[in-house]
């Protein structure tokens, strides 16, 4: 009895969360995303979310183009494949790696300061003082934080792409003795606007689940220094995931012809 | 007390889950006077008045303001609603990523579409009016000490001239003098603006200095109301053991049930 008794809270523990998820997007869309447009907070939140982000996405894109020319080239040999080496770098940071290891790096990054940032702001009663000053927080927090995430993330993703490949280029380039101008030609020969395309869907919608989990955790924390910092790791696991499983799923419906 | 009420609360009831918190509260605050509810923590003075702003919304009841239902009040009206309003928060609860003056101006600039210049202005007078020169409206809250917070706070709350304002417990946290200091701010801009207000406190010090008419508030419901004066001789045991502070009487604290 004792286990049905807590198989039963935990379901129902699980469907207030979702509930109460599927209510808070609904406010973010109706409230937070009609006028009145806060045009100087969007921009703060643009350049926090994206241009801040540049470097950590930069270096992980980087380096993981590297490590992936290697990879391929090493494992490619086993069967004379390594000439593939400059084509799945782009098709596999452009399609997959690039989108997902930048979602999850800005997740780590801005996932985090906005559910601290926003739990703060509840537990110390802002939020509530922005009600009182007429201001709906919904337009003035979350809204422009969701906007600058689904603006940012496909432009990051864009250069985060751009990097990657310039990583395998080099590391293909230089230590493993491919021709510079052979190694371009097969990299531009091979790699169509749609797999540039959906990795940068993809990126949007990583955009928009990374605030949405910021804003939602932080908005809901309650209980002091410690609520906070449980509102932000909960933001930052859950937004990993969800990346994770609509990556999944965002895959199989792009790529199912 | 023949005066026409202006805030009316009818029978209003809220619960967090089985947690209830609001009993059915009555109350009525007339125009231009000052109500103070007093209580212990936890018994539903901020949760009261979150639901007149409409942070909290309550199960039932009605919440009335100059004949008008405000409960059901949604978008541009609520917005509008909510511009007759101001609040001082227990904590100040000033924005920290914007200086002083913003903060002050915040109500007038987002809210009141006012040009950045001319509500900067208003805000340096409204800082002026709490005792606070030019120089602090740069800096940013962090730097400031737990009474110039109040202040700030005070400053903001009544930064947009408004008809009702909430004190939650104005001068919790603070050394006597300060407290004072706030009492004194308190009646001031209250008096200079005619506003009507609703104040939560337990620092009975505060509560004769700022009341006209004073309130209990136990259990989620309002035990026994009257004028500040006939405070000390009101015949509820439950005020008096409140106003005098005495660890026995018929308010039991939770610690000692567990």
């Amino acid at each position: 009895m004792n286990f049905l008794a807590n198989l039963g809270r935990v379901v129902l523990a699980l469907l207030t969360e979702i509930g109460s998820i599927v209510l808070f997007i609904k406010d973010a869309l109706v409230q937070g995303l009609t006028p009145t447009i806060y045009g100087r907070q969007i921009f703060d939140q643009i350049l926090k979310v994206g241009y801040n982000s540049l470097p950590v996405v930069g270096l992980t894109a980087f380096f993981t183009g590297g490590a992936l020319a290697l990879q391929i080239y090493l494992g490619g040999s086993r069967f004379n494949a390594e000439s593939l080496v400059s084509t799945i770098v782009a098709l596999g940071i452009t399609r997959e790696l690039g989108p997902v290891l930048a979602g999850l790096m800005v997740a780590g990054r801005v996932g985090a300061s906005i559910a601290a940032e926003l739990g703060t702001m509840r537990v110390t009663e802002q939020i509530d003082a922005l009600t009182t000053l007429a201001t709906n927080p919904f337009k003035y927090l979350v809204g422009p934080r969701i906007l600058a995430g689904v603006i940012t993330l496909p432009i990051l993703v864009g250069i985060a792409d751009i990097i990657g490949i310039m990583g395998g280029y080099i590391v293909g380039t230089r230590s493993l003795g491919f021709n510079s101008y052979a190694y371009i030609k097969s990299t531009s020969d091979f790699l169509q606007v749609d797999d540039v395309v959906s990795g940068l869907i993809k990126a949007a919608v990583f955009g928009f689940i990374i605030t949405l989990m910021g804003c939602y955790h932080g908005f809901h924390s309650k209980g002091g220094a410690q609520g906070v910092g449980r509102a932000t790791t909960n933001a930052v696991v859950s937004s990993a995931i969800l990346i994770l499983a609509a990556n999944f799923v965002l895959t199989s419906l792009l790529f199912s012809e | 007390m023949d005066e026409t009420a202006y805030i009316t609360l009818k029978d209003v009831r809220k619960a967090f889950g089985p947690k209830k918190v609001l009993n059915g509260i009555n109350l009525t605050v007339p125009k231009g006077r000052s109500l103070v509810v007093i209580g212990g923590s936890g018994t539903g003075k901020s949760v009261m008045i979150k639901t007149i702003l409409g942070i909290v919304r309550p199960d039932s009841g009605s919440i009335a303001i100059g004949g008008e239902e405000v409960t059901r009040l949604k978008g541009k009206d609520r917005d509008q609603f909510l511009q007759r309003f101001g609040m001082l928060f227990q904590g100040a609860a000033l924005f920290d990523s914007l200086p002083v003056w913003e903060n002050v101006a915040f109500g007038l600039i987002q809210g009141r579409n006012m040009g950045r210049k001319q509500a900067r202005d208003i805000a340096m007078e409204k800082l002026r009016q709490v005792g606070l020169g030019p120089e602090v409206g740069e800096l940013h809250p962090a730097e400031l000490s737990g009474g110039m917070q109040k202040r700030v706070g005070l400053a903001r709350a009544i930064a947009a001239d408004p008809e009702i304002i909430f004190f939650d417990e104005p001068t919790t946290g603070l050394d006597p003098i300060m407290a004072d200091v706030i009492n004194n701010l308190i009646v001031d801009s209250v008096k200079r603006l005619g506003a009507t207000t609703i104040s939560i406190t337990h620092d009975m010090a505060s509560a004769r200095k700022i009341a006209d008419r004073i309130a209990m508030i136990h259990k989620g419901e309002i035990i026994w109301q009257g004028t500040a004066r006939a405070v000390d001789t009101s015949g509820n045991p439950y005020v008096d053991q409140f106003i005098h502070g005495r660890a026995e009487g018929p308010i039991q604290m939770e610690i000692l049930k567990a």
